[in-house]
């Protein structure tokens, strides 16, 4: 070996560290972006929030039973808004929860590898599709068809977006629900059978509780996604706010009088512009509650192997 | 002794009714499984179907060239799918670079200290924050705070942040898959993180990358509300002004002058013609409904076919 060809790997290895150094620090700004989204997102719905607060008491917020903000005598009942949106998340959750674990497990377990690399794909077809086109799908077949079944329903209503939104969330729940399962390995399932225990029993008693952390976390993010929910209620429960907690009447949600609000032209710094961010700051915290529990269920529940 | 053998006979007997009773509910679940599997994909073809057969008069050339009208039989999607491609041009070149590099870094430099659990809690939330909420960040921070106005660049930087966390959380999924010993191979032959990452941890995860920014995509060119909430026209009978080419006399559009310009998307545009009365529109929502379900479709199907062509080549022992 050359005398100086050490000093020139030594010399190389320095350069080396100092790129390392320089991609880590980029790396690190790329993944702060999300912090700083964070912090734009509540900036943004405070500050307006703040404003809204000025000319609405809070408690008038969260005890008028009526929601009229643009109106000349208006009301700023938050409740009204809160109810169809828990209506419908109500609905399109009890659809997809059931269906989206039994599909999850039945595809985990006991379809052939062929039945799965088909069918997981073309289910995650089916979330990819465009809420959009689930509200015209909501509003022009769905509906008629219940109308078929109850008469007395109305054009617009929460069940028939409910039950959409649920067929829209199924994929969501299947989707992470069948990772999660897939992921447990396959020497507890063999444990399970050496045992003498049957498919389904070992699906329910083996595999799901070693899923959990991941069951939970799907069913978390299936009822975000309810509740965040727009263009479906905008388009197939009406928009008129409606204090209610029966599925079959119209209702305006949370989002759904954000989307009416700004389909009008609201002068930036009027009271109803300020509206559809107090509306928003309660749509973030009603979510944000629910992640948090995610985020505890995944915490307590997470099984590492 | 026969005691012995008279317990044993009797556990023999309920062990195979035990098992019997088993499989027969491993048979009933199984098939409720098919028969729900069905239902969600008969939804598909449902909804396909509906859309062809409502929709298939107005599906001709000119549709795809004709503008925004008034009259439902003239109307076309011409501005509406420039936008949506436009749109999701910005998207990509904003969200693919950060939403990787961003989940390299919390998989394979971050520390365990208080500023990684701040990212990764943000993130989660993130993931999980409403697409209208984006739409008033888009308003309050893009609109009017940056003066974007209510341009492409707006909506595209808007899509951004939306899908990032999609793009993130997958990576991080795909490269959390990858057994240590790679790494450890890659760093014993000499190879520094990022030398580990470049060539080892980002390729193997590729599969998984791939399919989140595909799906990301996909969510975004359909996203309604965020676009609605940051004021985007409905009406817009104009395309934006294509770089290098005159707009007006003597005035040559600089490269990135489309990035300003006002828009409209194929979701919007749909609807528009849904919450109009007149049933004429239907028609048309359909026809529009349909473009943008072969567009997100087909998208899928390029990321699953890339995804099961990737599969092929890596096989992870365990």
């Amino acid at each position: 070996m050359k005398p100086n060809s050490k000093t020139n790997r030594l010399a190389h290895n320095a350069k080396r560290h100092w790129g390392e150094r320089l991609i880590e620090a980029l790396l690190f700004i790329t993944a702060a972006i999300s912090v700083l989204t964070t912090v734009a997102i509540v900036y943004v719905l405070v500050s307006e929030s703040i404003r809204f607060f000025q000319h609405v008491s809070l408690w008038d917020f969260l005890t008028d039973t009526q929601w009229t903000p643009l109106f000349d005598d208006a009301h700023f009942g938050i409740m009204v808004l809160i109810s169809g949106t828990v209506v419908s998340a109500f609905v399109a959750l009890a659809i997809a929860i059931p269906v989206g674990t039994i599909i999850a497990i039945y595809l985990s377990e006991f379809a052939s590898s062929r039945v799965r690399e088909i069918a997981k794909p073309t289910l995650e077809l089916l979330g990819g599709i465009p809420t959009i086109i689930f509200g015209y799908f909501a509003l022009l077949m769905v509906t008629p068809l219940l109308q078929k079944l109850f008469p007395e329903l109305p054009g617009f209503s929460l069940l028939s977006a409910g039950i959409v939104m649920g067929i829209m969330i199924i994929p969501y729940i299947t989707s992470l629900s069948e990772d999660a399962m897939r992921a447990v390995p396959m020497s507890l399932r063999e444990g399970s059978y050496a045992i003498g225990s049957g498919k389904l029993h070992t699906a329910l008693h083996i595999v799901v509780p070693a899923a959990v952390s991941g069951l939970a976390a799907s069913y978390i993010l299936a009822i975000s996604r309810a509740v965040g929910e727009t263009m479906i209620l905008a388009v197939a429960a009406g928009m008129q706010p409606n204090l209610t907690w029966n599925p079959a009447e119209p209702a305006a949600t949370i989002t759904s009088f954000i989307v009416q609000v700004a389909l009008g032209d609201l002068p930036h710094g009027s009271i109803g512009y300020q509206t559809i961010f107090a509306a928003g700051l309660t749509l973030i915290l009603i979510t944000l509650c629910f992640n948090i529990l995610g985020l505890w269920l995944r915490r307590k529940f997470r099984e590492a192997y | 002794m026969t005691n012995d053998t008279n317990t044993n006979a009797l556990t023999t007997a309920r062990l195979r009714k035990l098992i019997a009773r088993g499989k027969l509910k491993d048979r009933l679940f199984q098939i409720v499984g098919v028969i729900f599997l069905t239902a969600g994909l008969a939804v598909i073809f449902l909804l396909v179907s509906d859309m062809i057969m409502r929709g298939l008069d107005r599906l001709s050339l000119d549709f795809f060239t004709n503008f925004a009208s008034r009259r439902a039989l003239q109307a076309g999607i011409l501005s509406a799918w420039v936008g949506s491609l436009l749109v999701m041009l910005v998207t990509a070149f904003a969200a693919i670079p950060l939403g990787i590099c961003a989940g390299v870094y919390l998989e394979e430099y971050a520390k365990r200290n208080w500023v990684t659990d701040l990212i990764e809690i943000n993130i989660t939330n993130l993931a999980a924050v409403p697409s209208i909420v984006y739409g008033l960040l888009a308003l309050g921070i893009f609109v009017y705070a940056l003066g974007f106005g209510q341009s492409i660049l707006t909506a595209g930087l808007t899509l951004a942040l939306l899908i990032l966390p999609i793009i993130i959380v997958s990576t991080r999924e795909a490269i959390r898959a990858i057994p240590t010993a790679i790494r450890e191979g890659s760093m014993a032959a000499g190879a520094t993180r990022w030398q580990t990452c470049r060539y080892h941890i980002i390729p193997y995860a590729m599969p998984g990358i791939l399919t989140g920014i595909i799906i990301g995509l996909a969510r975004a060119i359909g996203e309604t509300a965020p676009i609605i909430t940051i004021g985007a026209l409905t009406f817009i009978a104009f395309l934006p002004p294509l770089p290098f080419t005159e707009i007006s006399a003597g005035v040559t559009a600089a490269p990135f002058d489309w990035l300003m310009s006002p828009f409209t998307v194929l979701p919007i545009q749909i609807f528009n013609w849904t919450s109009r009365p007149d049933p004429a529109f239907e028609a048309n929502a359909a026809a529009a409904s349909f473009v943008l379900m072969a567009m997100v479709l087909t998208m899928n199907c390029v990321a699953i076919w890339l995804r099961y062509k990737m599969r092929k080549n890596i096989r992870w022992q365990n």
